[in-house]
This record gives C-alpha cells, structure tokens and sequence, in this order.
C-alpha cells in the first residue's frame, strides 16, 4: 500500500496557500514553524517577564513567557491552564440533559454558541426535528449574543491601546443587551436558553421593541466611536501596520474568523456551510486587505453593523407564533442513539465546532470543542509577538479575540 | 462524494465509511496510513483547513479513536479520518510538518491521552498540567472521585453557635454534659 503513494509522500514539503482566486501550493512548512529559541540567555542581554496571568491586557487568565531586548520581544510562549476546569471529563460523567449548565461556561461573552451546537450535535444523534419559530429565535439569540460580544472586544480593543472612556461605552451598551437577555432567558450571562427540541421559552410581550431601541442606541455608540477611535491619530499611527496576518498563515495555522477574513479569506460558516436559517437572509461576507490590527478592529465594528441588520431581518421574516420546543423524552433516562459527528457555527471570534460522539448509552462517550481561540493564541500569538514592542502585545492579544477558557476546556 | 469515496478506496484501504451528512463524511483507516490520506486530501483533493485532531477513548476494546477533521474551502465538505490505535502502546505518526497547527493539538492529546507523536514539537512542555505525576487525566479508567477525593478535603464547617446549648454550658456545666452524653451515647446506639 505504501508504495502506492510514493508519489504523494514526496510532496509533504509543501503548504497550501489559500488565496481569493483559489488553493495554491507554495511554502515551504519550515518558514512557517513557530521561532525555535537560538537565543543565549546566558549573554545577560536579554530578559524574561511574565505577561499575566493576571494582568489588565490579558484576555482571560493565561500567561505569555516574554524574553525582551530592551523593550522588543524576541520569544513569546504561552502557557495555559489557569482556568483548566477539565469539561470534557465533566460531560463524559453527566446526562445529556445535565450537559447543558456545562457548554455554556466554556465561553464567558459568548455563550450561546457552545449551547446551540451542543443541542444540534445532540439533536442529529437523535435525529430530532425543531419547530420553525424555534430555529428563528436560535438565529436571533446567536447574533445578539455576537453584538454584545464584538461590542465588548471593540472596547477592549480601545482600553488595549489606551482609549479608556470606549471601553467603559461599550460594556455599558452589552449592558442593555444583557438586562435584554435577563427578560428573555433569566440569565444575563450564562443563558441556557438552547435546548435539544428547541427553546426554553418565547419572546416576552414587547420585546422586540426595547431590542429595537437598544440596536438603535449601539448604532450611535458605533458612530461616536467611528470618529474617536477609527479616526484618532494615535489609534491610527499604533495599530496600522501592527500584527499583520500574512494571507498565507491561514491555511496552515487554521486561522478563521474575522481574522481570517481581515486578511482578505473570505471564510464564514454563516455563508458557507448555513445553519440555522442564515441562508435564508440576506448579507455578505465582510473582507479587507490589509489584515493589521486597525483592519481586524473596523472589520468587526462593520460586523456589529451587519448583526444589527440581521437582527431586522430575522425580527422581520420570523413566523409571529407557533410552538418553541417539542417534548423531550424522559431526560434522566434518555439514550441517544450511538453515532458521531460534527457541527460547526461562527462564533464572534472565529469557527467553533462540537464534535460528539455517543456510544447509545445515556451519557456521551467524548465531546470535544474546537475553539478558534486554540490555534490563534497558542501558535499565531507566539509567532506574531515576535519582534515587536512589549507595549503592543496587549493590542495584538485583543485583536486576535483569544478566550482561555475554550483553549483549556 | 461517491466519487470522492471511489478516489480515495483506488488508493487506499478504506475499512469502512459513513456518510453522516451531505457535508460529513467519515472514513476509517489503518493506522499506518493516516500520513499519506492526509497528504493526499490536502495536496491533491484541496482538503486543506485542518479542523481539530481528536482522541475518543475506547475502553471495552483497548484501543484509542484517533479523528483527524479536515475541510475543503471550495467545496465546504468536512472528511473526518479515523483511526484506532493500540491502547497499551499508543504511538502514531505526527502530522505537523502538514500543518503547523496541528502541534498544539498533539501536545494536548499527548498530555490528556499520554497519546506519543514522536517528533511533535514541544511535546512534553506541559499544557495545562503543571507537575501532574498521574495517569493522563481523559482516559476513561482515571478515577476522577478517587483523585479528587485524596486531593482536595472538605473545607471544614463554620462554627455555629446554637444559643440554647451555650447558656446550658454557662449555667450547669456538669448536668449539661452529662445530658449531651447521654444524647450521643443513645445516638450511636440506634445508628448500630
């Protein structure tokens, strides 16, 4: 058998190259490994500083093992495992049904997501249908929870490079989309709103008109900070230019998401593999060229424009009632069919997928989440560092939308 | 994806395969072929987003479930390659020289399934797991209640203050214990 693929062996050495116009192969994977550490610690010119894990500029608790000439990083590491709380031990001993307090905490800002996934991955094993209003108001709750999200990473964007007063706008606008999420759900952070056969309950009287206020507020938020943030010089002269993605990273390093598309990839699961009702709406995807920190950062303020549209749509063409969930079995007893798969969703910070495999037994066998923060903190972060000033490590931290705890699951 | 399935069964042995959705497609392989399928897909069937690498643990059959997911942009189908491995002695071909990424991966599987990826880089740095001197903590036979129960103790209960018993102790030392002995001993008595 191997001699058959003689040929194909010879061609380890190359990468793949994704670019607009299609696939192309060239690089060679050395370039393209992270920095091996040549340097001599020993010479007294370099220094070594721990960047976290508790620290302002950092996303969640993880630490980067810094080595500085001068104030110019010259290696970066990063070491996880602060916040390791072992969820996908914990699911393999839990019901299915006792899974779902679990997913949601796997993602502090965003944690619908993980629930919708993990009530779609469930829902294919057991081949469950949902009611239609039910897959709307899925497809409302993700993208509100991605305003609130990308929100709050335009905040944290500005606070990284020294814009306070943004940051303190944004998580007091995600505030009124939580007290939104209080009415809907019962929980301002942690929703479980998504459950297998559907959704835990229909929109309160009224909603839709103080979502619709709340939207219009975000949108002057979003055209205040159009002109103190995208046009102050500082932030102009700081993050252009900085942390930039080469297109050709984003095949070998996985890179998706705004990321990913700020580097011109035009890569969103929304668009190419629609779920839910997104191919029923009308967007597109969002590309820019210059793939630095200033692009990934209007990028996603272009993005919060577009949810907000979405929202008005989806509010627009839901069907006005109908039933929200079906009837479950007997959850405390309930064996789903054995069988595995994959689902996948974009998530405000790139793709996430659950990958679940059932052994037809009444817990599941492993679930394992593919969180894009993985790749892009432990690999692209420590490859991106490289050579820049420590004072821009927090702004390239940000902009890439790192989150810890789906790193260490 | 018939044809697609036809491609790959000229060139490899394919054990089975599972068609989960129109999108999904599982094959399952030999061990010694995971190398050359990923090559193949990536180089010559434009499979080149490497989604994750996974480990499934079959406890009953003593092997390990090896997933390796990958996705074609242009054509938006994931292939999920499978393979089973010895559980007692679970080594298999890296894969980072296809895709750097997929170090992290491996690092992970070989902290949490003591899984050996020989010439990963980075692969013994500890994760997550600074100083763990246990078995890998995602194999189905770690204890998880045993561990955490010779590990972490009860924290100890506040101190309540009941204000019957204090004014008892306060005014009649002597008949108060001799009454709470009394309480305890008739207590242990039942409880046997």
């Amino acid at each position: 058998m191997r001699s058959k693929n003689s040929a194909v062996i010879n061609e380890t050495n190359r990468i793949g190259v994704l670019t607009p116009e299609g696939p192309q192969t060239a690089l060679s994977w050395e370039t393209v490994l992270p920095p091996s550490s040549g340097l001599d610690l020993e010479s007294g010119k370099y220094l070594k500083i721990w960047h976290g894990p508790q620290h302002p500029g950092v996303t969640g608790n993880m630490a980067l093992e810094l080595t500085l000439e001068g104030d110019i990083i010259r290696e970066c590491k990063t070491h996880v495992g602060y916040l390791h709380r072992a969820f996908e031990k914990l699911m393999e001993r839990r019901k299915y049904i006792q899974c779902f307090p679990i997913v949601c905490r796997i993602c502090v800002p965003e944690p619908d997501p993980n629930e919708y996934l993990f009530a779609a991955a469930v829902e294919e094993l057991a081949h469950m249908e949902i009611p239609e209003r039910a897959i709307w108001l899925r497809t409302l709750i993700l993208e509100m929870v991605r305003v609130a999200f990308l929100t709050m990473g335009l905040g944290g964007q500005a606070g990284s490079f020294g814009l306070g007063p943004i940051g303190q706008w944004a998580v007091t606008h995600r505030d009124y989309l939580l007290d939104l999420f209080e009415e809907l759900t019962g929980g301002r952070v942690y929703h479980m709103y998504i459950l297998p056969g559907g959704v835990r309950r229909d929109l309160p009287e009224g909603f839709t008109d103080r979502l619709e206020s709340v939207l219009k507020k975000i949108e002057k938020l979003i055209s205040s900070v159009e002109k103190v943030m995208f046009n102050n010089a500082v932030f102009k002269a700081r993050a252009k230019g900085l942390g930039v993605i080469p297109p050709e990273w984003v095949v070998p390093y996985g890179i998706t998401g705004t990321n990913a598309r700020a580097a011109g990839v035009p890569f969103d699961v929304r668009k190419n593999n629609p779920y839910l009702v997104y191919d029923q709406l009308d967007f597109e995807i969002l590309t820019g060229t210059a793939s630095d920190v200033y692009e990934r950062t209007s990028l996603r303020k272009e993005e919060i424009l577009q949810s907000i549209r979405l929202i008005r749509q989806i509010i627009e063409h839901m069907p006005k009632n109908g039933p929200v969930r079906h009837k479950l079995p007997n959850v405390l007893n309930w064996k789903v069919p054995a069988g595995e798969t994959y689902v996948r969703a974009e998530s405000g910070r790139g793709e996430l997928g659950y990958y679940l495999v059932s052994d037809g037994s009444e817990y599941p066998r492993r679930v394992h989440v593919r969180g894009p923060g993985y790749t892009h903190a432990m690999v692209v972060l420590e490859k991106l560092a490289d050579g820049q000033s420590i004072a821009d490590l927090a702004g390239i931290m940000v902009s890439l939308q790192t989150c810890p705890p789906e790193i260490e699951r | 994806m018939k044809e697609l399935i036809k491609r790959i069964e000229s060139r490899f042995t394919v054990l089975h395969h599972i068609e989960q959705r129109p999108d999904l497609l599982f094959l399952s392989l030999e061990a010694n072929e995971i190398v050359e399928i990923l090559t193949y897909l990536r180089d010559i069937e434009n499979y080149q987003h490497l989604i994750m690498i996974s480990a499934v643990d079959h406890l009953e059959h003593q092997v390990f479930q090896l997933t390796y997911l990958v996705h074609n942009y242009n054509k938006n189908i994931d292939i999920g390659i499978r393979t089973n491995i010895d559980r007692n002695n679970p080594v298999i071909s890296s894969v980072h020289h296809l895709w750097p990424a997929a170090q992290v991966y491996q690092r992970e599987l070989h902290e949490l399934y003591g899984i050996d990826f020989p010439g990963s880089p980075r692969q013994d740095d500890p994760m997550m797991l600074e100083g763990w001197d246990n078995i890998p903590p995602m194999r189905r036979d770690f204890d998880t209640k045993k561990y955490s129960e010779e590990t972490f103790f009860p924290r100890e209960g506040r101190e309540t203050y009941d204000p019957r018993k204090v004014m008892e102790e306060k005014s009649y030392p002597k008949e108060s214990e001799i009454k709470y002995e009394i309480q305890k001993l008739s207590r242990d008595q039942r409880n046997k």
